[in-house]
């Protein structure tokens, strides 16, 4: 909402000496956010002067732009023939005009300089300008258009435009919440400056609604969404009378253009009240008014030219001919007035706000109406709107109010409520008296009733907002102002710390990071073309996917349900600026589809059943939390230090191995073939038997696919099962203090043979001595034959109670050795 | 060599002299002396204090002194043979220790290599930031609850105080799942998990939920359709606006050192009363505002930042997971994490939080400083 603040001070008595900037420092206060503070007044320098369009060429131009170039007259200030040549590229100048002019030596707001121009092939000898251009308004959709004649008298052409434009004036820029609907109102703000300062309100809608009455146009109600219908009838307009400059500029100031008197007047009165008005050519009505819902497959031109097929819950305002109008959203064409309609009827109606927005989003036809009646208007207003408004025809245009008046339905009823007169105190933590809520509630215009304890309270008709008691906690808190609520750190029973799954989860993190592996956040949306990419196979897991109805781009429709084309996509970003060597991660939920499920909605007064909560649950996919990393380029430059190190699947493996290890839990490795990965660089990752992620070089075809350095390497792990594979606890070993004794052994196995089970059979084999082993060498040659490979462990055992003797550790070593024969056909070399 | 020489005048051995044993110790004393290293230093030590040493030799003779005269003569060989063991002992240590600082000195390495066993690793800063924040709350008793990021409607809107018509869950600001009809939308707003302790937990309930959000939103400098939240729920009994107030200042005061903090009146479904919460500008203190001359970047020279939303649980939210709003009142409040960071590290464009550039997640070293 723009309020000028000199409209404000018609209605509200502030005394002179209160600032702008202490008015909005107090609607600040009161929840009013005041973005922004203008200040109106010529903001220009120079020669800004009234001229006439003489003649306007349009054109076309090779950049698409339509320029006009125009001859204007402008008086004294012509040049040698008679006129002045002004290209334009506002739409709406055209022949006849009364427009400003700003002339070459004149400076507008913004230190916008003019000066003669060649531009599109003309000399642009000054600018014809906008209301934005000037700084007296936000129009920019057009230029100014004057009126032949300003409160009365016809302007001189060449005359200093400045007295037809502007009086000085402030606006506010105020931001308003949805539950105060009633501050889209200068009649609203008034009310509140009026209770911020403690001086004198005067009502701008005061008239009180009469009873019932048909007197003038038939009207019958035949939905309860419109119970108030109020129709004021006005004839003998002048439909030359232009707009007062007063008018126009408190329209414009409040981001609205003027029209023509009669639409200015219904706007202006929409502004002031904020109850919507609408006017109809009473010529042009058929029959009485009935306000019904739409028939299924009935349509509507609205004022916008727009042919609209309307759904039977919108509701309408129709005559004998049809639909006239959606209400509360936009009038119909037929009835629209005329630059001849001289007879109008003024309709001030009461809708309910959900049918309005909902009619409001259908036809995607935001306007001041809708926007209003979307939040609530306060129904009493309706009757003295439609009395301002033809007062205002009748002061302005030289109309006739007519005396029958109609008058069908009646104000409703707002909801009442009784509180506790200690609640505010109770709920603000502010010692507030019984007697200062009643006053600060009566001074807002609710009516107080006071037994006791208790306060029963009717709110005013404006206030919408004011139904549930914490409703009138907050208003007394917004009166006597939230900065003197004091600050007292609530006492919370004493917490648990972070979960045991959090805080392993922040290990993991924090052990990845430290392995030198860099964390990032990508958006968790992918597509077919990345599932194809990645390589899966019809039936892979991944392909069932959760769709979103309204994407944020379409051509990525899916929630993701591996991390890796998230990090991928990151990778080939980085290369692209020039990061080459990378090791990324990222921590986050995947999203696995399961049957589709509907969510219940249970009821919101009361806690839901079990069973919806079961079904909600049920409904809702798996979203585990996954952990991937990514690696390419060099790990280790190669340097002073020695020769590079590529980052390739070793790096992946130990970033698996150390979050899982900062977990308390050990993976296990075994050969994998399975997409995205190299068929013979793959491990999956097993904990306790079960597969909980994958770690390896990335096929070279999906490197390919996604643009990714050739063996670019990955892990892939699912954090929560790893999380619920970690120990609760651990036991710790007392330590011997015996000697070691160590042994190395080297055995040959076939090439297929993986070093995992020749160890594993090892470890069996060595018994309780084992301490621990290593795979220190790894040989290939003739010398143990084609296909073979020499696996060389070092052993170290030691006893708890005892210095082991040759002869025990020869065994030991003999025994690990015998069950890798058995187990993998191992052979000891000699 | 044998027994001591017993065939001269035992009275009268020359080599137990005074002076010639005085001439033997100066010779030793000045070769130890000389010896500029320890190999030279061993030999002077075999020359003079070795077995066959002068006064080694020497030594021998007093066997065939009569006992008055070798009392004396043994006495005086002693104290020869001690002063040249002493001085080599010092010499000893004296060259041993120059010689250990020429070898070092010989193996001086340049120190400012640049020397990296791996590459830097970083968290991103919005986890740790989010970290940081949730610690603050830890400390003071509270937990960390955290839920789905895909959500029921019901528990993202309609438990809130939201109403089926309200703007927010239009598919201008909402992701729905599809199909529309199954009622499940990316969560706008942590509060569901607000809503999902509310019914799990047992009363009182103090936790932070921190988390991933979704809108439809644009994606500018300032917007970002995924982003993060940390929200707070209190609910206990005599629970006011006060508390919220002092929660929020102990916040602010921890992620930001002393600074005061502002309540707006401001209207959301599932608070009432409601309020944004402002931020004393924590640089330049409110300074800069009508002050050209200080302009501050953090604040835009307003004195003041917008941080949040906050207000006093809506009764109607406390009735729909079946908490008696007689008993219990609580506090709720919810930060964006990314505009956090924004302006607190200085980011000035918040696309680069998912742009994915490694030197993004690098700039505060692994932390939220």
């Amino acid at each position: 909402m723009r309020a000028p603040v000199s409209w404000l001070r018609d209605w509200v008595a502030l005394p002179p000496e209160v600032a702008v900037d202490d008015l909005a420092d107090r609607f600040i206060g009161l929840g009013l956010n005041v973005e922004r503070i203008e200040s109106i007044g010529a903001g220009w320098t120079g020669p800004v002067v009234v001229g006439r369009v003489l003649e306007c060429t349009r054109e076309k131009h090779k950049n698409g732009k339509h320029i006009s170039y125009c001859r204007v007259d402008v008086g004294a200030h012509n040049d040698e023939s008679g006129s002045r040549g002004i290209v334009c590229g506002a739409p709406n100048v055209a022949e006849g005009q009364l427009v400003v002019v700003a002339l070459p030596g004149a400076l507008l707001p913004g230190d916008f300089a003019i000066a003669a121009r060649k531009t599109y092939g003309h000399i642009s000898d000054g600018m014809i300008c906008a209301t934005d251009e000037l700084g007296i308004g936000v129009d920019h959709t057009g230029i100014l258009v004057l009126p032949e004649t300003l409160d009365g008298r016809a302007p001189t052409l060449g005359e200093d435009v400045t007295p037809w434009l502007v009086t000085p004036d402030q606006v506010l820029d105020i931001d308003v919440t949805p539950d105060m609907s009633y501050c889209l109102s200068i009649r609203g703000l008034a009310r509140e400056a009026a209770t911020a300062y403690g001086v004198a309100f005067t009502d701008p809608a005061a008239l009180a609604t009469p009873a019932s009455t048909d007197a003038g146009v038939g009207v019958r109600l035949d939905s309860d969404a419109c119970p108030l219908f109020v129709a004021v009838s006005v004839t003998g307009l002048d439909p030359s009378a232009p707009s007062p400059s007063w008018m126009r500029q408190r329209l414009e100031l409040a981001g609205m253009r003027s029209i023509s008197l009669a639409v200015d007047v219904t706007n202006y009165v929409m502004l002031e009240t904020g109850q919507p008005l609408h006017a109809y050519d009473a010529d042009r009505l058929t029959g009485g008014i009935v306000v019904r819902r739409a028939v299924s497959g009935e349509t509507l031109t609205t004022l916008d030219g727009q042919m609209r097929t309307l759904d039977p819950e919108d509701l309408l305002i129709t005559d004998a001919s049809g639909p006239i109008g959606l209400a509360g959203v936009m009038g119909g064409a037929t009835t629209e007035l005329s630059a001849s309609t001289i007879n109008i009827v003024l309709e001030g109606a009461h809708f309910e706000a959900p049918v309005i927005s909902r009619a409001m989003r259908r036809h995607k036809l935001p306007s001041e109406a809708s926007k209003r009646f979307e939040r609530g208007v306060d129904p009493d207003a309706a009757y003295a709107a439609c009395h301002r408004a033809a007062d205002l025809l009748v002061e302005l245009g030289g109309a006739v109010k007519l005396a029958a008046e109609t008058v069908a339905g009646a104000v409703p009823r707002m909801p009442g409520q009784t509180i506790d007169g200690s609640l505010p105190a109770t709920i603000l933590g502010l010692s507030v008296e019984r007697e200062r809520v009643v006053q600060i509630l009566r001074s807002v215009g609710v009516r107080v009733e006071v037994e006791e304890a208790t306060l029963t309270l009717q709110p005013p008709t404006w206030r919408n907002d004011l139904v549930d008691p914490y409703d009138y906690v907050e208003e007394v808190g917004r009166k006597i102002g939230f900065d003197r609520i004091p600050s007292v750190v609530p006492t919370a029973p004493v917490g648990r710390g972070l979960t045991r799954f959090q805080r392993l989860r922040r290990a993991a993190n924090a052990a990845v990071s430290s392995q030198g592996l860099v964390e990032l956040i990508t958006l968790p949306f992918v597509n077919d073309t990345d599932l194809d990419r990645m390589g899966l196979p019809a039936d892979d897991p991944r392909r069932r996917v959760v769709r979103l109805a309204n994407p944020l781009a379409d051509t990525s429709p899916y929630l993701r349900t591996s991390l890796l084309p998230g990090l991928f996509a990151a990778v080939v970003r980085n290369t692209s600026r020039g990061n080459d060597d990378l090791a990324l991660y990222e921590m986050g939920s995947v999203f696995l589809a399961g049957e589709p499920k509907a969510a219940p909605s249970p009821s919101v007064t009361r806690r839901p059943s079990d069973a919806d909560l079961a079904a909600i649950a049920a409904a809702l996919p798996d979203q585990p939390r996954f952990l991937a990393a990514v690696a390419c380029g060099s790990w280790r430059r190669p340097g002073w230090q020695g020769a590079g190190v590529p980052a390739d699947w070793t790096i992946m493996v130990a970033a698996a191995d150390a979050a899982a290890e900062a977990m308390g839990v050990r993976l296990e490795r075994r050969a994998a073939e399975v997409a995205p990965w190299h068929p013979g660089r793959c491990a999956e990752l097993v904990v306790n038997g079960h597969v909980v992620g994958f770690s390896g070089e990335v096929h070279p075809t999906v490197c390919q696919a996604f643009g990714l350095p050739p063996r670019t390497s990955a892990m892939e792990l699912d954090l929560d099962q790893l999380l619920s594979a970690a120990p609760e606890s651990g036991v710790l070993m007392p330590l011997s203090t015996r000697p070691v004794a160590k042994e190395d052994v080297a055995l040959i196995v076939d090439e297929a043979m993986p070093a995992s089970e020749v160890r594993a059979a090892l470890v069996e084999g060595a018994g309780d001595l084992l301490e621990s082993i290593a795979l220190f060498d790894i040989y290939r040659g003739s010398q143990i034959g084609e296909g073979k490979k020499s696996l060389a462990f070092s052993f170290r055992f030691r006893a708890h109670d005892r210095t082991l003797t040759d002869a025990d550790t020869a065994a030991a070593r003999d025994a690990a050795v015998a069950v890798a024969a058995a187990r993998c056909g191992a052979i000891q070399r000699a | 060599m044998s027994g001591p020489n017993t065939n001269y005048d035992p009275v009268q051995v020359a080599a137990l002299d005074e002076h010639q044993v005085d001439a033997m110790v100066a010779d030793a004393l000045s070769a130890i002396e000389a010896a500029g290293t320890t190999a030279e230093l061993k030999q002077a030590r075999l020359d003079h204090a070795g077995d066959r040493s002068p006064l080694a030799l020497a030594n021998r003779e007093l066997g065939a002194l009569p006992p008055e005269a070798r009392k004396i003569a043994g006495q005086r060989m002693g104290r020869a043979r001690g002063r040249v063991a002493d001085a080599i002992k010092v010499r000893e240590a004296d060259l041993s220790a120059s010689e250990l600082e020429a070898a070092l000195r010989a193996e001086r390495v340049d120190m400012t290599l640049p020397v990296e066993p791996h590459p830097q690793g970083a968290v991103h800063p919005v986890t740790a930031l989010m970290d940081a924040m949730n610690d603050v709350f830890v400390a003071m008793g509270w937990e960390v609850a955290e839920g789905p990021e895909l959500e029921a409607e019901w528990l993202n809107f309609d438990a809130l105080n939201i109403a089926p018509d309200h703007p927010s869950r239009g598919t201008t600001d909402t992701l729905f799942v599809d199909p529309v009809e199954n009622a499940m939308v990316m969560r706008t707003h942590t509060s569901p998990v607000q809503i999902r302790a509310l019914l799990e937990r047992e009363l009182p309930v103090y936790v932070v939920c921190p988390g991933r959000t979704y809108r439809a939103d644009e994606y500018d400098p300032t917007h970002l359709p995924v982003f993060h939240q940390i929200e707070g729920l209190c609910v206990d009994k005599g629970i006011t606006l006060a508390h919220l107030r002092g929660t929020l200042d102990h916040f602010a005061k921890s992620m930001f050192g002393d600074v005061e903090t502002r309540l707006r009146p401001h209207y959301f479904p599932f608070t009432e009363p409601s309020a944004e919460m402002d931020l004393q500008c924590f640089v330049c203190k409110g300074a800069s505002v009508g002050n050209p001359e200080r302009p501050c970047r953090t604040c835009k020279s307003e004195g003041w930042i917008e941080w949040g939303g906050c207000g006093v649980v809506n009764p109607r939210v406390l009735a729909a997971v079946g908490i008696d709003p007689d008993v219990y009142s609580g506090f709720a409040f919810g930060m964006g994490v990314e505009r956090t960071l924004m302006f607190r590290n200085g980011a000035e464009d918040m696309r680069e939080m998912v742009e994915g550039d490694i030197r993004f997640s690098r700039t505060l070293l692994g932390g939220a400083r």
